[in-house]
């Protein structure tokens, strides 16, 4: 993975928030999303075409302007307008909008850009309009290397998304997960990781040994997950960066489960051992192992709330599968679901205030969000099979995987990665070239 | 009251017979199921004549069943023949249940396994055990039968 360099040389932000008019209503569900128009990026004479894995990428202003629309459409929020109702040209719509134009359209919000390339260098620029105000809202301009064309664009989808709804993005993200082949009962899995929109798909494992369960360090650039090299499983760390891959700590048994403590020190995870699951972490630097649940049922699945002080996990101490909370030394132990059927997989929100989990009730699969307390639970979407929610790292979205009824022959399988929003609106298939499970968000690239 | 006798009479003919033609029903078929646990031999292979490589769990158990106990002392005995094998005990789950918790269940499925092969006089040095979760189905589909012969413990020579 190339370095990012990335410099910002300007950042204007001409009207104070009180003045601007144009605001997206985050609250609700995708009821009225916000008409806007993203103008091709206009590109500077002289520039070069992007050479990238041997392929030639021209008129780079308008594959960037598209790959914002995209980001836009699908975050529910935005309605990105047609281009082909667009009279202004780029370039001159760059300098100074002519507003009334733009209003004819119904956009109340307009990007537009411009893009300089050099042999080694891409330099683009942006503007954010408030179009009934006729205003500027922001102005920035990124430098970086021309392959990196793509990350650019979600930074500035990140930069107008958080200008408009008031939230931080989640655009300049990846994710990881297990991309699938094979038939059902002889599957290969390997790990992949992507863009957040599907893009740059790469695969970091080669389908020898089976793996689950990826899940990304808040830092970025490490991934702990269950791999069954030698036929053993247990939880690996693997630097995305280098490619190294290590077993983590050194247990005489199934080790699974894993997840990253907040600040990225310390790995959580189930370990396995006479028929008894319990939970342990174990500190990275100092490889220091504690045991953090003595239970003779099946403790497993924690996940740490963001200020690392509690931990949810999932226990059939009760006698079936449901979801408990304790402090992160493992005291205070409290179960939190008593609703119908069984709970798993919690996994507290980015922003503390939720947990997200999988229900299954009378044969149904749901993802579901409720309060650490366990109050307030609201499913959020219903199917045959569907597990392993993962939080965008704005705590807006959840992402995870659905798989569908097969017959004998396995005719008719497929598991897929899907997301949706926290309201419950906007389920989305996100688009693999492989059948893909337990897809794990990563934090934002850059801050 | 003799009229009420007679009624209760009925009434136990009239359950008996709906009894029997659940079993009758259950029956029909490529395999048999008593609760939700499978007890066919579709996808059973043999260890040795007559020696049954696996056992079947109900749903979100690892309980052993009068069936899967005497599929266990029969592998004991085979075991005991056969001093120098050692043996792979593989836990599996069915697609009903969240990924890791089935890989859990798996470990605690081939554990009860182990177990009962130990009372028996096998080593725990000739058994190691691994869980594939529900990652090793024997059945693609997605039915109560297919489930319940997914729902299983495997032992395999492991050398």
């Amino acid at each position: 993975m190339k370095k990012l360099i990335l410099s910002i040389f300007c950042l204007f932000i001409f009207s104070s928030t009180s003045m601007a008019l144009v605001e997206v209503d985050i609250t609700r569900g995708n009821i009225d999303p916000l008409p806007i128009a993203v103008s091709p990026l206009y590109i500077e004479p002289g520039s070069k075409d992007i050479k990238q894995d041997g392929k030639i990428i021209k008129n780079v202003g308008e594959r960037i302007s598209e790959v914002i629309e995209v980001n836009f459409k699908r975050s529910g929020l935005f309605n990105p307008l047609k281009k082909d109702s667009f009279v202004q040209k780029p370039d001159i719509a760059h300098v100074k909008p002519r507003f009334e134009d733009w209003r004819l359209i119904k956009a109340q919000a307009l990007v537009t850009g411009k893009v300089t390339v050099s042999d080694d260098k891409l330099r683009v620029e942006f503007r954010l309009w408030d179009v009934v105000a006729a205003k500027e809202m922001v102005a920035l301009a990124f430098s970086t290397t021309p392959e990196n064309w793509r990350r650019v664009a979600h930074m500035i989808s990140d930069k107008i998304y958080q200008r408009l709804t008031g939230e931080e993005g989640y655009f300049d993200t990846r994710i990881i997960y297990v991309a699938e082949t094979g038939s059902k009962t002889q599957r290969f899995k390997k790990l992949a990781i992507m863009d957040q929109d599907g893009a740059n798909v790469k695969y970091l494992t080669l389908g020898n040994e089976l793996v689950l369960t990826p899940r990304f360090s808040p830092k970025n650039q490490l991934v702990t997950y269950l791999s069954y090299f030698r036929n053993l499983p247990r939880v690996y760390l693997l630097d995305i960066e280098t490619g190294v891959q290590e077993v983590v700590g050194d247990f005489a048994g199934m080790t699974f489960a894993p997840r990253f403590s907040p600040d990225g020190e310390k790995i959580i995870m189930s370990f396995a051992k006479d028929g008894n699951s319990d939970i342990y972490t174990m500190t990275l630097k100092t490889r220091v192992v504690e045991k953090i649940t003595d239970h003779t049922s099946i403790d497993t699945s924690p996940s740490y709330s963001p200020d690392g002080k509690y931990i949810c996990f999932n226990s059939d101490r009760s006698g079936l599968q449901q979801i408990y909370v304790m402090r992160s030394d493992g005291s205070g132990v409290k179960r939190i679901t008593f609703g119908k059927g069984l709970y798993g997989t919690p996994v507290w929100s980015p922003r503390g205030d939720l947990i997200a989990f999988t229900k299954v009730h009378k044969g149904k699969f749901y993802i579901g969000v409720m309060r650490p307390d366990g109050s307030g639970e609201r499913l959020l979407t219903e199917n045959f099979y569907q597990e392993a929610p993962s939080w965008s790292p704005n705590g807006r979205v959840l992402i995870f995987y659905r798989e569908t009824k097969s017959d004998s022959e396995g005719k008719g399988f497929s598991a897929k990665l899907w997301s949706i929003d926290l309201t419950g609106y906007n389920e989305r298939l996100i688009k693999t070239e492989t059948d893909g499970s337990d897809p794990s968000w990563s934090s934002l690239l850059s801050k | 009251m003799v009229f009420g006798i007679d009624l209760k009479k009925i009434f136990i003919v009239v359950l008996a017979s709906v009894a029997l033609t659940a079993c009758a029903t259950q029956k029909k078929g490529t395999g048999q199921l008593q609760g939700d646990v499978y007890t066919g031999t579709d996808t059973v292979e043999y260890l040795a004549t007559g020696v049954k490589d696996r056992v079947f769990f109900a749903t979100n158990k690892s309980t052993l069943t009068t069936a899967s106990r005497d599929t266990l002392r029969k592998q004991a005995a085979f075991m005991r023949k056969k001093k120098d094998l050692k043996f792979a005990i593989e836990g599996h789950a069915d697609e009903r249940g969240t990924r890791e918790y089935n890989l859990a269940l798996g470990e605690r499925r081939a554990n009860a396994v182990k177990d009962y092969l130990m009372t028996y006089g096998i080593s725990g040095s000739r058994l190691s055990v691994i869980s594939y979760g529900k990652e090793r189905p024997v059945n693609s589909g997605s039915n109560p039968l297919a489930w319940s012969q997914n729902r299983r413990s495997v032992t395999v020579k492991a050398n």
